[in-house]
């Protein structure tokens, strides 16, 4: 976050959470928005938890469309591909926003691909995908309420029993 | 199972009838190899027999323990050995998903006998044999299943199955055996009607097949929870009287006292009829997997 960024902040009086992570206030980078509330978190762990720059949470934030969303400002880093699936079955809405010079030079939201290899960990402990030289395989069913089923053992799972690997 | 469609299955039905009794040696240079990695006696011999029936031969085990698995082999790699040795491979195992896994990694064909609590597929194909022979539709039925609902993978591979046709079904299992969720869920998206109870006489009345199954101890890992279910349910001449004479009886096999033996010769009994289509099932399936039609 520039400095400019965090006085206009503090000038508001009303404490506007959104206008705390604008996205032209970031140089480089990525934000992540309209995260499902309360999901921030756990998308920074599946991010690895390692950042060069700056990294800007906003929890809990008022939304016109879903009431409540979280969004991450991450400076300097853009996402891979697997990073953005994995952020997309946490978060299927989310909208990702790539900045260069403080210009959005690419929004989108991501489609879940009919078949996630690699990205979950099946629960049920007689499932072949678990044994450890088999890459794990689910199809998408759902993107949203997300429902994805085992290519192996076919047991469905609904976004809450979702363990990402 | 979820891969066929209503129309294949009436046309693969079909298609095996022609089978019944059909003993041609079409297979003759064929072989099927056979990969028990969890004990089948049915599964196994119907196989055996079919492919021998129709002058194929059969390499493989019947138990893990002979076989390279058990010095830490992985599946994949004793797939791509086996396949050198055969034209068709037949594979049980304890994991599931393990025939798929097994289907990705040769260009043979595969042929499921059962992975873990997951799918039996050619159970059901034998088992929706077996109920068109002896009710003479697949629509219209009222179809109760009885015992190990959550375990049962011929129930759950059946019920998915007959999600395909339009019939009525009763779930009848104590709390701890209830059908799992997802196959639940399954037939409400299918629009399927059915309801669930532990009371065998509240829904079996005027059912048209009562498929039973028995409660798999090996399934369980607390041995007390067993015994507090393995009797829950007992079919007699009796109780299929209560309910209403034209029943037909099923069961995979092998059984224990999910039904009594003086059922055996009740007429609507057809749990040894599914034994002997299974035969004529699988004989089907080998011929059309080898590409090698009836002459």
């Amino acid at each position: 976050m520039t400095d400019a960024t965090e006085k206009a902040a503090e000038r508001r009086p009303d404490g506007a959470p959104e206008s705390l992570i604008k996205v032209s206030a970031l140089r480089e980078g990525t934000v992540i928005d309209h995260l499902v509330a309360g999901t921030a978190l756990k998308v920074l762990s599946v991010l690895g938890m390692r950042f060069d720059g700056a990294v800007m949470v906003g929890l809990n934030l008022d939304s016109r469309k879903a009431g409540r969303k979280d969004i991450i400002k991450i400076e300097r880093r853009e996402l891979t591909p697997a990073e953005v699936a994995r952020i997309a079955l946490i978060s299927p809405r989310a909208t990702f926003s790539i900045i260069r010079d403080f210009k959005v030079v690419r929004k989108f939201t991501p489609e879940l691909p009919e078949l996630v290899e690699g990205l979950i960990r099946c629960p049920n402990p007689s499932c072949i995908s678990n044994a450890s030289w088999v890459s794990s395989k689910f199809t998408v069913l759902r993107a949203d309420p997300l429902r994805v089923r085992c290519h192996y053992c076919e047991r469905s799972l609904k976004k809450e029993e979702i363990e990402l690997l | 199972m979820r891969d066929f469609s209503r129309e294949e299955l009436l046309a693969f039905l079909d298609e095996a009838a022609q089978f019944e009794g059909y003993d041609q040696p079409i297979l003759r240079g064929k072989v099927m190899g056979s990969l028990f990695f969890e004990p089948s006696t049915r599964t196994n011999l119907s196989f055996s027999s079919a492919v021998q029936r129709l002058g194929g031969a059969v390499v493989g085990f019947a138990d893990a323990k002979v076989s390279s698995t058990a010095k830490g082999e992985s599946l994949v790699d004793t797939i791509r050995v086996v396949e050198n040795y055969c034209d068709v491979i037949l594979i049980r195992h304890p994991l599931e998903g393990a025939a798929r896994l097994a289907a990705e990694s040769t260009e043979l064909p595969v042929i499921n006998a059962g992975d873990g609590t997951n799918q039996h597929p050619s159970q059901t194909l034998l088992d929706l044999y077996t109920i068109r022979a002896r009710r003479g539709r697949l629509d219209n039925l009222k179809i109760a299943f009885v015992g190990d609902l959550k375990y049962s993978r011929t129930v759950h591979s059946l019920i998915e199955t007959l999600t395909h046709f339009d019939n009525e079904i009763f779930l009848i299992s104590p709390p701890t055996l209830r059908m799992p969720p997802e196959f639940i869920e399954e037939l409400d998206a299918r629009g399927t009607a059915w309801r669930e109870d532990e009371d065998f006489f509240a829904v079996a009345s005027d059912v048209d097949i009562l498929y039973t199954t028995r409660i798999q101890q090996e399934r369980f890992p607390d041995p007390v929870e067993y015994e507090k279910v393995k009797n829950a349910y007992r079919i007699d001449r009796a109780s299929i009287e209560r309910i209403g004479g034209n029943v037909t009886v099923m069961h995979p096999l092998p059984r224990l006292n999910e039904i009594s033996r003086d059922l055996d010769d009740y007429p609507g009994s057809a749990y040894f009829d599914q034994a002997r289509n299974g035969v004529t099932v699988r004989k089907a399936v080998l011929s059309m997997l080898l590409g090698v039609p009836r002459t």
